[in-house]
């Protein structure tokens, strides 16, 4: 090193006298290696410079032997210091950082070419919006965006519904991990604090082909809060209290940032109601518990980067006690009655039936961007998830899960990007997954989804083509291969009569008696595609158009389900014939984005082969009593509608805006209404905002939900010994329309500094209106909630 | 060199995690609160007759058995027992029916045309409540018609008419739910 030092200062001396040298050299884009016009040199401490010209070529003359600084600077660029030596042999090539902000975003997003996607609508909640909502789920939250609902168990198990299909269709990615949280089940709610994201976005298709091929419905992206390279430390905390469930939320971030790169965010969120309550009664045993932490770090440097995160979060979520039936005597007297046969005072304590969800998150992501080339990302993530479902229980079993499934997920995946060009960007990566299953027999329950090893292997390759100013075309595709091997027990009689002693006497592993070991394996190839275009017209007009393919495999509850669904009183049944299903989805979204008119209408009809769906099929008599028997089956169906969002701006002051959402889907064959469709629903704003008035802002909401007239008749008809009567069981009936008024307030004032404390207060259901919703599993038992008064303190420091 | 230190560290915990559950246990796993046999004894007559309800797997029909007639203008008293037989020795679901009797009752519905009257409970729980293990009724001319035991766990004893065997009132959910035919000779 002093040698080093020696030598430049002997060098220095040696050459000081001469002062009429030359440096010639070239500013170009890191990316894609274009020029930089009007990129400002200056010679540090000798008062020289220069401007590059249209091709990036810049001189600086009459230079004297010896060392320099070099400062370049560009408008679109972050400011770059470099040394170099006179004289200087050749042309000093500099490359700059172009487009600062757009890079900082994609980088924080993870996908350096393609933003998503181009020519299929995503809609956007930021973060204010997500703060005003941390009392509520991520479901809640989602269902704020047109054609998006939510298929409800109660008011806290809450699973988003785009363009009228979930679970398995929807897929989540949580800060570029694929949510591996049993999200099969009709009531297992997504496993993610809301709180944790700094924006989320709906994609109402599979056209994000780099997150999977099987988002038959769309996807969900949940990202955290954008990392800006600067020396900041900034925090927020949020404070909510509810009157109805006599609860509330709080909620932290914090994040130190560096302009080096570096960065940190711990956050943290608690969540605690006791019982919620409809304008007429307790809803039993509706508490809820929630504890969620993440941490984020990681280095952001231009050329290079790493992420870690770890996400913890967990749940305690009671279920209306009166949900929890017997038998068909039960659930007809549960659903001729107007209230719920439990109503109990209020209580925090959450008893049986209970479910408790554990998930854990981690993450490692490495990135490298290549000049004149793009971007290599490397991630590998691992997921550990725990479902308990407790039961109302004989024999002080209560104690213990009825349902207790450990779910291990560990994910490879890399993403290369392509962006060198200004026309055509790229990407292309791989997936390799495992994931294990793992029913805990401690239950002395029989396994609901068995034990099972999963293997998955995924490819794709996208890209975007921008023809001119007003043309971008895209397209992609994607092979999935999924492997699974299970270890399933079966009732002798259920094998039989299933017809598997035929079809599958291969797979019988062990014959217990009454029960069989079997070890069914499965192999799905799944292939799927998009391809699109935008184009803008009108200065502020904007179609894009997108047909995308979509293959499903079967999940595990559709391959194995057998057993007794308590909170439905049914018998659910799966089949190991099934194959995937394939929808194939072309939506039009006709957009014009700025104006004080401003608006988006996006038709679509998804055609989906082979989808798997579950109906009545007959009735068991058991030791309980009668059951409702469904069984899952493929038909070819589809589904169409429409998402319209308008927004007026009336003065500086006021603006008026509405969302309206309608799909409707059939079975091909007859036309038979598709079940768990959402209703028409219809959503108008009026909000008024005063930024001389402490940011004042006031918003009054107005929701109808229109009843949801065609669905299957899925009736049955049952005897009741106890009465001796024959019943017909009303499970078909749709609830009547109604309409709910929201309002909201907030505003901003000065604590310590400027506008660093919000305050706000939301009232939901205003008038206290007794409602049920067509997509809330507990429609049958009880109300919805009545009116809520939510405060809300928000700290920003 | 930091960032291998904590590539290392991260796997290093992962591996360990994922080497938690990886247990398998290929056991079939025999449902406990099953109730495959409902079985009630009926003592007075001249011969003790026996209904019984079994069903051993779900998706197969009940086997119902009745022993025999009953006599006319007689009074019966019932025991009723609740197993298990999936186990073995079979599990008997009475003695915790028993230990929560708080939590369950009992009952007995008498169907058209069967001339059975006077069902009196003959056990009662802490609180004074009817549980409905032992019972009995008299029996009138000669009949026929269904018998329906029916067990609800956590029922609302104290709803009206609960304690005296109304079932209306009584909520809570059906644990087993049974109806034999009876013959009155």
């Amino acid at each position: 090193m002093r040698i080093i030092f020696i030598l430049f200062f002997i060098s220095f001396l040696s050459y000081s006298q001469n002062c009429n040298q030359t440096l010639i050299g070239r500013v170009t884009d890191f990316h894609d290696g274009s020029p930089l016009a009007g990129a400002v040199l200056i010679v540090a401490g000798v008062e020289k410079f220069a401007q590059t010209d249209f091709d990036g070529n810049f001189r600086i003359e009459n230079l004297c032997e010896g060392n320099y600084t070099l400062q370049v600077s560009h408008p679109e660029c972050d400011t770059k210091a470099l040394q170099f030596t006179i004289p200087y042999n050749g042309s000093l090539n500099i490359r700059l950082e172009h487009h600062l902000e757009e890079l900082d975003q994609v980088t924080v997003k993870g996908s350096a070419a393609i933003d998503y996607v181009t020519t299929q609508l995503e809609n956007r909640i930021e973060k204010e919006e997500i703060e005003n909502l941390s009392y509520a789920s991520l479901g809640d939250a989602l269902k704020t965006l047109s054609g998006v609902s939510s298929l409800n168990t109660g008011s806290t198990v809450v699973k988003p519904v785009i363009q009228g299909l979930h679970s398995s269709r929807v897929l989540i990615m949580n800060n570029g991990v694929r949510m591996q949280d049993q999200e099969w089940g009709v009531e297992h709610a997504p496993n993610v604090d809301l709180n944790t994201a700094g924006s989320i976005s709906v994609i109402k298709g599979a056209s994000a082909l780099q997150y999977g091929g099987d988002a038959v419905g769309g996807i969900v992206l949940v990202e955290p809060q954008r990392i800006i390279r600067k020396d900041s430390l900034f925090g927020t905390t949020v404070l909510t209290g509810s009157n109805n469930g006599r609860g509330g939320t709080l909620t932290s971030t914090i994040t130190k940032t560096k302009e080096s790169g570096w960065y940190g965010t711990l956050q943290g969120t608690l969540k605690r109601f006791g019982d919620f309550e409809t304008p007429d009664y307790v809803l039993s045993n509706t508490g809820l518990f929630e504890k969620a932490a993440s941490f984020r770090f990681g280095l952001n440097k231009f050329t290079y980067g790493f992420e870690g995160y770890y996400s913890f979060f967990n749940s305690e979520t009671g279920i209306l006690r009166a949900s929890h039936l017997g038998n068909a005597q039960d659930l007809f007297n549960a659903i001729n009655s107007d209230r719920p046969l439990v109503i109990n005072d209020f209580t925090y304590s959450i008893d049986n039936p209970k479910q408790g969800t554990t998930h854990h998150l981690a993450k490692a992501k490495f990135f490298k961007r290549m000049s004149n080339f793009g971007k290599l990302e490397i991630q590998y993530d691992f997921q550990f998830n725990n479902r308990l479902e407790f039961d109302v229980r004989r024999g002080g079993r209560g104690d213990r899960a009825a349902v207790d499934l450990e779910l291990t997920t560990h994910t490879l995946s890399t993403d290369l990007s392509f962006d060198a060009n200004s026309k055509f960007k790229a990407n292309s990566g791989l997936l390799v997954r495992y994931q294990n299953n793992f029913a805990n027999p401690e239950t002395g329950v029989r396994r609901l989804i068995p034990d099972y090893d999963k293997y998955d292997v995924g490819v794709y390759a996208l890209g975007k083509y921008i023809l001119n100013q007003k043309w971008i075309l895209e397209g992609g595709l994607r092979y999935d291969y999924n492997h699974l091997d299970a270890d399933k027990f079966y009732r002798k009689s259920l094998w039989e009569s299933r017809g598997y002693d035929i079809d599958f006497p291969e797979i019988v592993v062990e014959d217990f008696g009454t029960q069989l070991l079997t070890n069914p394996v499965f192999d799905f190839h799944n292939f799927s595609g998009t391809i699109g275009f935008s184009y803008s017209f009108l200065d502020d007009y904007e179609l894009l158009t997108n047909y995308s393919l979509a293959t499903r495999a079967p999940n595990p509850s559709e391959l194995f389900s057998e057993g007794l669904h308590h909170s439905a009183a049914r018998i659910e049944i799966g089949d190991l014939r099934f194959n995937q299903e394939v929808a194939h989805k072309i939506s039009v979204a006709l957009s014009k984005t700025s104006g004080n008119f401003q608006f988006t209408v996006n038709p679509f009809l998804n055609s989906i082969n082979d989808f798997l769906l579950i109906e009545p099929s007959g009735v068991e008599q058991t030791i309980r009593g009668g059951f409702q028997v469904w069984d899952y089956k493929q038909t070819d169906s589809y589904l169409l509608g429409f998402d319209l969002d308008a927004k007026l701006k009336l003065t500086e002051q006021f603006d008026y805006s509405t969302k309206f959402s309608f799909v409707k889907g059939y079975e091909r064959e007859g036309d038979t209404p598709l079940i768990s469709m959402p209703p028409a629903n219809l959503s108008s704003m009026l909000q008024y905002n005063n930024k001389g008035l402490n940011n004042l802002r006031l918003r009054l909401e107005s929701n109808y939900v229109f009843r949801q007239n065609e669905f299957p008749d899925t009736n049955f008809e049952v005897f009741l010994p106890i009465s001796e009567t024959t019943e017909i069981l009303d499970l078909s009936s749709t609830p009547d329309a109604y309409h709910l008024i929201h309002l909201n307030a907030d505003a901003d004032f000065n604590l310590f500094g400027e506008n660093d404390l919000s305050v706000g207060v939301t009232v939901n259901n205003l008038f206290n209106e007794s409602y049920r919703e067509t997509l809330n599993r507990l429609r049958f038992f009880a109300d919805d909630l009545g009116r809520n008064i939510v405060l809300r303190i928000k700290i920003n420091y | 060199m930091k960032n291998l230190k904590f590539l290392a560290l991260f796997f290093t915990t992962t591996l360990f995690l994922a080497s938690c559950s990886s247990d398998d246990d290929n056991e079939p796993i025999n449902e406990e609160e099953v109730i495959t046999t409902v079985r009630v004894a009926l003592t007075g007559g001249s011969v003790p007759i026996t209904l019984e309800w079994k069903q051993l797997d779900e998706s197969a029909g009940p086997a119902i058995t009745v022993s025999g007639d009953l006599e006319a203008n007689t009074t019966y008293t019932g025991v009723i027992s609740v197993l298990n037989e999936l186990e073995n020795p079979a599990d008997n679901i009475t003695l915790e029916i028993i230990e929560e009797d708080e939590e369950h009752q009992f009952f007995y519905q008498v169907g058209t045309g069967l001339n059975i009257s006077n069902l009196t409970y003959l056990d009662f729980d802490g609180n004074g409540n009817p549980v409905g293990v032992s019972f009995s009724f008299d029996t009138g001319d000669a009949s026929q018609g269904n018998f329906t035991v029916t067990l609800r766990h956590e029922p609302n004893k104290d709803a009206a008419g609960v304690s005296d065997g109304q079932i209306a009132n009584a909520g809570g959910e059906t644990d087993l739910e049974v109806t034999f035919p009876l013959v009155i000779q």
